[in-house]
């Protein structure tokens, strides 16, 4: 007589295993659900406004006729806006996060600022949007400029650098600091040769996301006032502009079809400014990525 | 005696000159400090900034408008000089019906997508698959409205030919779309942190790896879940251009998702984009609108501090 049973057991495990298998593939089919959708929103992109995507399409001012309309004051807009959030959001950012995670005493204020960070993370962009309406454009008197916007946009990215900045300062081992002390270096002299160094492809990694977050946001700058639609180039960061995805709301807006595949085109543009950006990210990192 | 010279330059002297220098007068080390302090005090001052702005200029549009009618009364409409009705229920509602989409759309499948990288996924496909569902999450909120308004709603309107092209249906799907990546990534990390000999266990005792996922890992990582879901639902709150292009710009209290509608945000981009002059009471509406908006994410995010405090399991 054998001890096991084996068909009885596998009468039992069969309806549990054959469930395993179900949901096995339904978790499947879930996960493959985002790809998929990701790939059908590029193909329709890239098919709707390939026709329209041409060295035409970047050297035109915005037009009433769809065949003539590009997107050239847009993108130097967007580049005059991330020119602006680059350096602003960087210093403060990474000011913060030094003084967060080198100088900071663990107190009640320390904990509040850490507290206050991530909450600032999960505010809605558009009331960074009011934010910016009322102390930049009417209480300071910039009105819809390039910084304006560049301000607003650099406390919307803030908390992003800030977090990005504080996990690679506090990655950067601690035999490091110890060493540069005990070569007789001073705390700022460690922090500016040692650490931020060592914590710098961290840094750069989250300062591009950020950046990545700063040009592909539309809400906040339709709160500011920036023009859907404008002819002429900001010379000064005082001057009127409008960047890329204004465009795009702009184009999408409007109901005949042509201006929709205009949109596809213009969306292309931002896409790819995107996945620059993003390339520029994973270099950096694989680059001076380093274990300790 | 001769000595003497270079007892002046002897390193223990050399030192303590150099640490006297530090100590007086103006130095680095002292104003470096401060300036970081400063550049940390710019977030708070900015939290400081959309309170005060909020606050004033919603007590502003309350001394024109009743709080009573602005909290009970069921019609906004507030473009007309005679008839203005300022009723913030319609553009709850308009806010809650896409949420609500979006969560039935984004619960389900960010949630199996979590369970299937955490359980199922060899480390190799699950390095491949994570960072492409985050290029989701990673696309400007203009290009899901376009995607919403072209693709999306065209394709429902052919299967429910009542269906207004400008709908809360699509936007919400769209949204949920969007927050997916969000569910899921933070769901992983939940469940990826249950300890491997819980598994370990589980699978001794015999039970299959769904068993394992359903009863055992589920449970465990149930707090880093529901603060997952619940950053989702403020995150869909307060998105803005998808229901702005797809959404409509109708503010209306009901539960019909097939009619156009308007949210709160949709309602300050209108705005914002019209003529409307500063000072006039529809410019003010739209500080208590954001002050509406700016409570309701800030609760939620605090319920998700508080579940993944409260209720984290220690191991």
């Amino acid at each position: 007589m054998k001890l096991i049973d084996h068909s009885k057991v596998l009468n039992h495990m069969k309806p549990r295993l054959s469930f395993n298998v179900f949901f096995r593939f339904l978790f499947l089919l879930a996960t493959l659900f985002g790809l998929l959708v990701l790939g059908i929103l590029l193909y329709r992109i890239i098919s709707e406004g390939f026709p329209y995507f041409d060295l035409h399409f970047f050297q035109s001012l915005p037009s009433r006729h769809p065949e003539q309309a590009g997107v050239y004051t847009a993108l130097i807009g967007s580049i005059w806006l991330m020119a602006v959030v680059a350096p602003v959001s960087l210093i403060l950012g990474v000011g913060t996060a030094i003084f967060l995670e080198e100088y900071a005493k663990k107190n009640a204020i320390t904990t509040f600022i850490q507290i206050n960070i991530s909450n600032l993370a999960g505010v809605p962009s558009i009331v960074f949007g009011l934010l910016g309406l009322t102390v930049f454009v009417r209480a300071l008197a910039l009105g819809s400029s390039v910084l304006a916007a560049g301000l607003t946009m650099s406390l919307l990215v803030l908390p992003v650098i800030i977090v990005a900045s504080q996990e690679a300062i506090r990655s950067v081992p601690k035999e490091l600091r110890q060493a540069s002390y005990g070569l007789g270096a001073t705390k700022w002299q460690t922090i500016l040769r040692v650490v931020l160094p060592a914590a710098i492809p961290g840094i750069l990694t989250g300062g591009i996301l950020a950046l990545s977050r700063a040009i592909g946001e539309t809400a906040p700058l339709v709160v500011l006032g920036l023009p859907l639609f404008l002819a002429f180039l900001p010379r000064t960061v005082f001057d009127i502009f409008t960047v890329l995805p204004m465009q795009i709301f702009n184009w999408t807006s409007r109901p005949q079809e042509e201006f929709r595949a205009l949109a596809a085109a213009g969306i292309m543009v931002l896409l790819i400014l995107l996945l620059l950006l993003n390339t520029i990210a994973v270099l950096i990192r694989n680059k001076y990525q380093r274990r300790y | 005696m001769a000595d003497e010279p270079l007892k002046n330059h002897s390193i223990q002297d050399l030192i303590s000159q150099k640490f006297k220098k530090r100590q007086s007068g103006f130095s680095f080390e002292r104003i470096v400090p401060i300036l970081l302090f400063l550049t940390a005090l710019i977030s708070v001052l900015t939290t400081i900034g959309i309170v005060l702005t909020l606050i004033f200029e919603t007590i502003t549009f309350f001394t024109r408008v009743s709080i009573v009618e602005f909290l009970t009364a069921k019609r906004w409409f507030p473009f007309s000089e005679t008839h203005g009705s300022y009723g913030i229920l319609p553009l709850v509602s308009g806010t809650l019906k896409v949420t609500g989409i979006a969560i039935l759309v984004a619960v389900p499948i960010g949630i199996a997508s979590a369970v299937y990288l955490s359980e199922y996924a060899s480390e190799k496909s699950r390095r491949i698959i994570k960072p492409i569902l985050e290029v989701l999450a990673g696309i400007p909120t203009i290009v899901y409205g376009y995607f919403a308004l072209t693709f999306v709603t065209p394709i429902l309107r052919s299967v429910m030919p009542g269906l207004e092209i400008f709908n809360a249906l699509s936007p919400g799907i769209v949204i949920g779309i969007m927050i997916i990546p969000m569910i899921a990534s933070l769901s992983e990390d939940a469940m990826s942190s249950v300890p491997n000999s819980i598994r370990e266990g589980a699978l001794g005792l015999g039970s299959t790896k769904f068993e394992l996922a359903l009863k055992i890992v589920l449970p465990s990582a149930l707090s880093g879940i529901i603060a997952s879901i619940v950053l989702a639902v403020s995150r869909a709150i307060g998105e803005t251009m998808i229901v702005t292009v797809a959404g409509g710009s109708t503010p209306t209290l009901s539960w019909d998702v097939t009619r156009s509608i308007q949210t709160m945000t949709a309602y300050i981009v209108q705005v914002s984009q019209g003529d409307v002059g500063y000072g006039t009471t529809v410019y003010y509406s739209i500080y208590a609108v954001g002050m509406t908006l700016f409570l309701f994410t800030l609760i939620m995010n605090f319920i998700a501090q508080f579940v993944s405090r409260r209720f984290r399991e220690e191991y």
